[in-house]
């Protein structure tokens, strides 16, 4: 039997799905959540083989919630109007359904799916498909999940990141959030003139340093508006410049 | 192209008076300096005559190619200039034409400096109120152009906002409709016609028209009806309406945005029950229309709040009326207000 969980906050949406499903009885839907965070909940508890999943849902969004979720099961997008979306479903060779959707179209997509290739290409494409859009969207904000609690960060809220092992810490006024991601990651995501990685382990936010003291030769100290003190190697240094045009 | 200076009879007639007193004047100067009143009237015609060409001339010049700012230099140059060949051909055709009086080519020479200040001075003067006239003439041009344009993007800006038909809403519903079909065909048909309605409404309506505010609510209802379908689990709607409101107007589908935005922010921003307000009332000369959404503070989308549906409202609340004023917005204990005031004209 094929686990599957309906994502999509408009319950009519995920009875047409339902009403599908109903031709494929090796499929059997064991929930259906209303957002990212019941979704969240029940891929956890579930463990689904398969998810279908909307993009535009409450609080957080389809990728925001898949981000979080580990392992990750096959997902097959449905979406009513998002070119970005879109775009990035295209980039990354990935089947959506676009509603309003047929019958034939949907079957369509589920028989390739079952014929589907190996499981790895599956989490692949996801994989991939994930990086792209965290990484090429006007991020304004960061997900976090520690343990069963979800964190919305605003961009604008971030102090400075600091790396840590496998995981990137991200630091607040208030708090730090350990995230599953690199720095070169956060690099890319984060805009380049208002983030600049002054060190392999620091990325900071260019409105928060104060002062830069002389260090060693050649690397200062950042100084946060916080008070807190980070290094800024070499080639830190020079990026941080073209940055204030110094 | 520009009109030219004696377009006007009025003006045509007035220069002419002006200078044909002048020319008796001058006659009547030379009659009194002792010269016979022939060969008075001789020298005022022929100088008047010439100073008029002269100033015939620069004017016409003018008319065509107007000085750059601060090149008023070559506009003297050219006066002095004119006021020399004035005084040169003056001369050599009352030498032609020969008065008998014997001081008269003395008395020329004398006056030359008086006639060159005055003959200069003349032209300077046309001169002057040619630029002047054509100057201003340009600018109204400009003016008129400006305005044109203006009123042209602001009629494409509106038509632009108009298209942004929230395509997400229209093929949601499509998807609700579809799932309707096969179980509750009544109620499928029911919204096929509450959105072939609620479109119709707004393809009809003309930007610039103003409806009253109870046919604005009449259409907003529709709206809310198709997403009380979609969202009906979680989506409640209170419309409050003063009574003496009803007549009172406001640009089409200005409302509708607001609300749109409103339902938007409060079903995406919070996970719970969505109860969305909707307010009229009349204070002083304004129609004062408050909506209100839950939300939540600690992680509103910062560009949501202030999204198409806000921007939009207050670029054609600007372009209407000329203020910035109109629109307010307000977050408090999660709680998301958007008041608009539109004034009763």
């Amino acid at each position: 039997m094929i686990k599957a969980i309906l994502i999509d906050d408009e319950p009519l949406a995920r009875e047409v799905v339902k009403e599908y499903l109903e031709a494929f009885p090796q499929i059997e839907v064991i929930d259906e959540c209303n957002d990212g965070f019941e979704g969240l909940k029940s891929i956890q508890q579930h463990k689904p083989d398969l998810i279908f999943l909307d993009i535009q849902m409450p609080k957080i969004n389809g990728f925001e919630m898949l981000e979080l979720v580990e392992p990750r099961p096959a997902v097959i997008f449905t979406t009513a109007f998002d070119e970005y979306a879109i775009r990035a479903f295209e980039a990354n060779a990935i089947d959506y359904l676009l509603k309003p959707f047929g019958k034939e179209r949907f079957d369509k997509a589920l028989q390739k799916w079952l014929e589907k290739q190996s499981p790895a290409e599956v989490k692949r494409q996801t994989e991939a498909l994930i990086d792209s859009v965290s990484q090429t969207s006007e991020q304004d904000r960061v997900v976090v999940k520690t343990g069963t609690k979800i964190t919305i960060i605003p961009i604008a809220d971030i102090e400075y990141l600091e790396a840590d092992d496998d995981y990137v810490n991200i630091h607040t006024a208030g708090a730090s959030y350990l995230k599953n991601r690199t720095m070169s990651y956060f690099e890319q995501a984060l805009n380049g003139k208002h983030f600049v990685r002054i060190h392999r382990s620091y990325i900071v936010k260019v409105a928060e340093i104060t002062r830069l003291d002389p260090y060693e030769k050649e690397t200062y100290t950042a100084i946060l508006k916080s008070g807190k003190k980070l290094p800024v190697s070499k080639t830190g240094y020079s990026k941080l410049k073209q940055v204030l045009g110094l | 192209m520009s009109v030219s200076l004696l377009h006007s009879n009025r003006l045509r007639v007035v220069f002419l008076t002006c200078w044909l007193i002048w020319a008796v004047l001058q006659a009547a100067i030379l009659w009194w300096l002792g010269f016979r009143w022939d060969t008075a009237f001789t020298d005022s015609g022929v100088t008047n005559l010439l100073l008029m060409a002269a100033s015939a001339l620069i004017s016409n010049n003018l008319q065509f190619y107007q000085p750059e700012k601060g090149r008023y230099l070559y506009v003297v140059v050219w006066c002095v200039l004119l006021a020399v060949f004035w005084l040169v051909a003056s001369h050599y055709i009352m030498a032609y034409i020969g008065p008998g009086e014997a001081d008269y080519s003395k008395l020329f020479y004398k006056s030359l400096p008086i006639r060159f200040s005055f003959g200069f001075l003349i032209i300077g003067w046309v001169a002057l109120l040619s630029i002047i006239f054509y100057s201003r003439q340009d600018q109204q041009e400009a003016e008129i152009r400006k305005a044109d344009a203006e009123k042209l993007s602001r009629e494409a800006e509106l038509y632009k906002l108009r298209q942004q038909l929230q395509p997400h809403f229209l093929f949601n519903s499509l998807n609700s409709i579809s799932a309707l079909v096969g179980r509750k065909p009544e109620e499928a048909r029911k919204m096929v016609h509450q959105l072939s309605d609620f479109l119709r409404g707004t393809l009809k309506k003309e930007e610039n028209e103003w409806v009253t505010l109870a046919e604005e609510l009449q259409h907003l209802q529709l709206y809310l009806d198709i997403e009380q379908v979609r969202f009906g689990h979680r989506l409640t709607t209170e419309i409050e309406q003063e009574d003496a409101c009803g007549d009172l107007k406001l640009p089409a589908m200005l409302l509708q945005p607001l609300v749109e935005n409103a339902i938007k922010f409060g079903l995406y921003d919070t996970t719970g029950m969505v109860t969305i307000t909707i307010q009229a009332a009349c204070i002083d000369s304004y129609l004062v229309l408050t909506i209100k959404n839950p939300y939540d503070p600690t992680t509103a989308n910062p560009r949501r709040g202030t999204g198409f549906g806000l921007s939009g409202v207050k670029r054609r609340l600007y372009l209407l009326f000329a203020r910035h004023d109109l629109l307010e917005t307000n977050g408090e204990k999660n709680i998301f207000t958007t008041s608009v005031k539109i004034p009763q004209v």
